[in-house]
């Protein structure tokens, strides 16, 4: 018998039922809660008379609503009223259930992706859910993680657990080395390049290849949380000692005989040699280069040394509207080159790269430079209170601010713009975020999708430069 | 979700075809972050003569003496009569959700849009289909009789008038095994807590680090 895949492996261990209709019961570990999908779901339970089935798996932050501007007057300063009450909400919510929450001035507050697994809330080998997408960033600790609707929330607040489908297991293996200057982000947005944005439909994407083992914890986040935009729901890694000397003194994290157990349980959180995929895609490290996205979906991306793309080069159809679609929207012309698109706005953030390596990187490549004059914006945005502090205590922030760019407080801020940091109609954005829609950081704005370095090199410039050259300069 | 087994309450006809869900209950309601709540915007264009906002106390806006849940006679309804296609447009649960808070627990007509009609039965709320001739009858009976009231019986799947006119209606097994037990998509999941509680006590045995440490 074919060996089993890490995903197999996890869905196996949470079975609690069977059902008739081929769905299944799955336990859930944890979940995480934020202001925007969580209101309904409680009132739903006050509706019901139903009470949280368990309270110690969840933890909640407020993170899509909150300024990122001096907030000490705390939740009642908010000016959006809107989010005012979804922050108050959360809130009043986690009191009256007992639920652990870093409210929004609390140091531990952030985006809740970023926050999770740094509190060690999310553990090797858990079933963890969130009302949010990019629930996927946590399959980088060994964890079967995605992201569910409302009526979802409150299904687990109720029952802890979740009614499911079993997936279908890819392995994306990326193998050999990335070159210099090349980084997780690029690594991602490479592979969603290569399988579409609909390549991983119904797959639980595992990464693996030394690419991946020799990846950071953090740098395996980048790339879990982008799995959705690969259209799988889940990214995972298999488990190692990276993981394991990631998840070791935080705070929710076993500890003392309990560690020892729960290390000997994880050791076996990894696929099979012989493990069998229905999908397998490889790519060699080597190939990857900086990449950009020039159009509207995730996939429309190419290396920084490219040229926008020709329809003309295309016999689809459909691809051939869809490419000029996204040229006209995005302002810009087939064959362009990369390095030619100006920008206006930079921003350095999201549950993708707003860790404490992404911000190091960044800050490597400004520091000592200005921001270029075009340039009317660049934002850095921490993760969480926690990065920000260590951030500090480096003095990252220094580094930013002398050469031009913000320093703010944690949140989802420009990566959804529900908060007051947006792009205006027509303005290029280079983004370390991960949805480049359309409008999805402002009315008309343009979002390019970077890494780190990438987007602090392009803020210096003030255009797209290869940033393996622009650190020799 | 409530149960729903046997309810006897006044009748109130809704004369008009079509009704959608954004007369139900009209978009700049659906900016609240709650479920409940919306009974007093149910029907908010027709029942109201100025124009509602969110988070307003209704208690003091000009009523619309006309409309039908305005009259005293009908003070109380439970059941609403409607014409056919009830409940087309939008998907929004926003619209079960403002006639169960209004308290009304069932409807009756014809015919209704397919979602509303699914949405229905997630919220503890009977949507019954009638014939047309059947309907007809009830809107005239209703309106030539003040305090009109309509017994539904679920389990027995019937209408019951106050002359004893017993109206048989069809519903799916697995709504109707749901709806007399109060079971939503949690009920059902509910029925299984033994099992739930099972995989735990052994999960706490395997992982005891899952349990309880964050607080
Ligand atoms: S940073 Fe962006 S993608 Fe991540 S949780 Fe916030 S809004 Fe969603």
């Amino acid at each position: 018998m074919a060996g089993k895949t890490l995903y197999d492996k996890l869905f196996e261990a949470h079975l609690v039922r069977q059902n008739d209709d081929g769905s299944s019961l799955i336990y859930i570990d944890r979940q995480v809660l934020h202001e925007v999908t969580s209101p309904q779901a409680f009132e739903g339970l006050r509706l019901a008379g139903r009470q949280p089935w368990r309270i110690d798996a969840n933890i909640a932050t407020p993170d899509h609503n909150v300024p990122t501007t001096e907030r000490s007057g705390g939740v009642d300063e908010i000016v959006d009223p809107v989010s005012k009450i979804q922050v108050k909400t959360l809130d009043a919510n986690c009191d009256e259930f007992g639920i652990l929450e870093f409210k929004m001035n609390d140091q531990r507050q952030g985006i809740v992706h970023v926050m999770a697994p740094e509190q060690g809330a999310i553990l090797p080998g858990v079933t963890a859910v969130c009302g949010d997408s990019h629930t996927a960033t946590l399959g980088a600790l060994g964890a079967l993680a995605h992201g569910v609707g409302t009526s979802e929330v409150e299904h687990v607040l109720a029952t802890q657990c979740l009614i499911t489908k079993k997936m279908k297991n890819m392995l994306v293996r990326v193998d050999g080395e990335l070159g210099a200057g090349v980084t997780p982000k690029d690594v991602v947005l490479h592979v969603i390049g290569v399988i579409g944005t609909a390549g991983g439909t119904g797959y639980a994407i595992e990464f693996g290849g030394d690419v991946f083992r020799n990846m950071s914890m953090e740098g395996r986040m980048t790339v879990c949380n982008m799995a959705i935009e690969a259209g799988a729901r889940v990214g995972l890694v298999s488990v190692d000692q990276i993981t394991l000397d990631y998840v070791n003194g935080r705070t929710y994290a076993p500890k003392g005989e309990q560690w020892d157990q729960a290390v000997a349980a994880w050791k076996g959180l990894v696929s099979d040699d012989d493990a069998e995929f229905d999908e397998v895609v490889v790519i060699n490290g080597a190939d990857i280069a900086p990449q950009v996205t020039w159009g509207t979906s995730p996939e429309m991306v190419v290396s920084v040394n490219d040229t926008v793309p020709n329809p003309a080069n295309e016999s689809d159809q459909v691809k051939i509207d869809g490419i000029n679609r996204a040229l006209e929207y995005m302002g810009l012309q087939a064959d362009q080159n990369i390095t030619d698109i100006k920008l206006d706005r930079v921003f350095i953030g999201s549950c993708t790269n707003s860790r404490i390596e992404d911000l190091r990187s960044a800050a490597e490549v400004v520091k000592g430079r200005k921001v270029a004059d075009n340039i009317i914006q660049a934002l850095v945005v921490p993760g969480s209170g926690l990065v920000k502090e260590q951030a500090e205590a480096e003095g990252l922030d220094k580094i930013f601010t002398e050469a031009g760019l913000e320093w703010r407080e944690p949140g989802c801020s420009m990566c959804l713009a529900m908060n007051p940091d947006k792009l205006g109609a027509g303005e290029h954005c280079a983004s370390t975020s991960n949805r480049n829609f359309e409008g999805r950081q402002g009315f008309g704005g343009r979002t390019h999708l970077v890494s780190p370095a990438m987007a602090a090199a392009a803020a210096i410039a003030g255009h797209f430069v290869d940033v393996r050259d622009f650190v020799k300069q | 979700m409530k149960k729903f087994t046997t309810m006897t309450g006044i009748a109130a006809p809704l004369d008009r075809a079509n009704v959608d869900t954004d007369m139900i209950i009209p978009k700049q309601f659906l900016k609240s972050i709650k479920r409940s709540g919306f009974g007093p915007n149910l029907f908010d264009e027709l029942r109201y003569l100025d124009e509602g906002q969110p988070d307003q106390d209704c208690s003091g806006r000009p009523l619309n003496e006309e409309f039908v849940l305005n009259k005293p006679r009908y003070k109380g309804t439970s059941v609403l009569l409607a014409r056919e296609n009830f409940g087309c447009g939008s998907s929004r649960e926003h619209a079960p959700w403002a006639l169960e808070d209004f308290g009304i627990r069932v409807v009756i007509a014809p015919s209704f849009a397919e979602i509303f009609f699914n949405n229905c039965f997630k919220n503890g709320l009977l949507p019954i289909v009638l014939s047309e001739a059947q309907v007809d009858q009830l809107f005239k009976e209703v309106e030539a009789n003040e305090g009109y009231e309509l017994t539904v019986d679920l389990e027995n799947q019937k209408v019951v008038t106050p002359s004893g006119d017993e109206l048989a209606f069809e519903v799916d097994d697995f709504r109707k095994h749901c709806l007399l037990n109060g079971l939503d998509d949690i009920g059902l999941t509910l029925q299984y807590a033994d099992d739930i509680k099972a995989y735990e006590a052994k999960a706490r045995q395997q992982s005891p680090w899952l349990f309880d440490a964050i607080k």
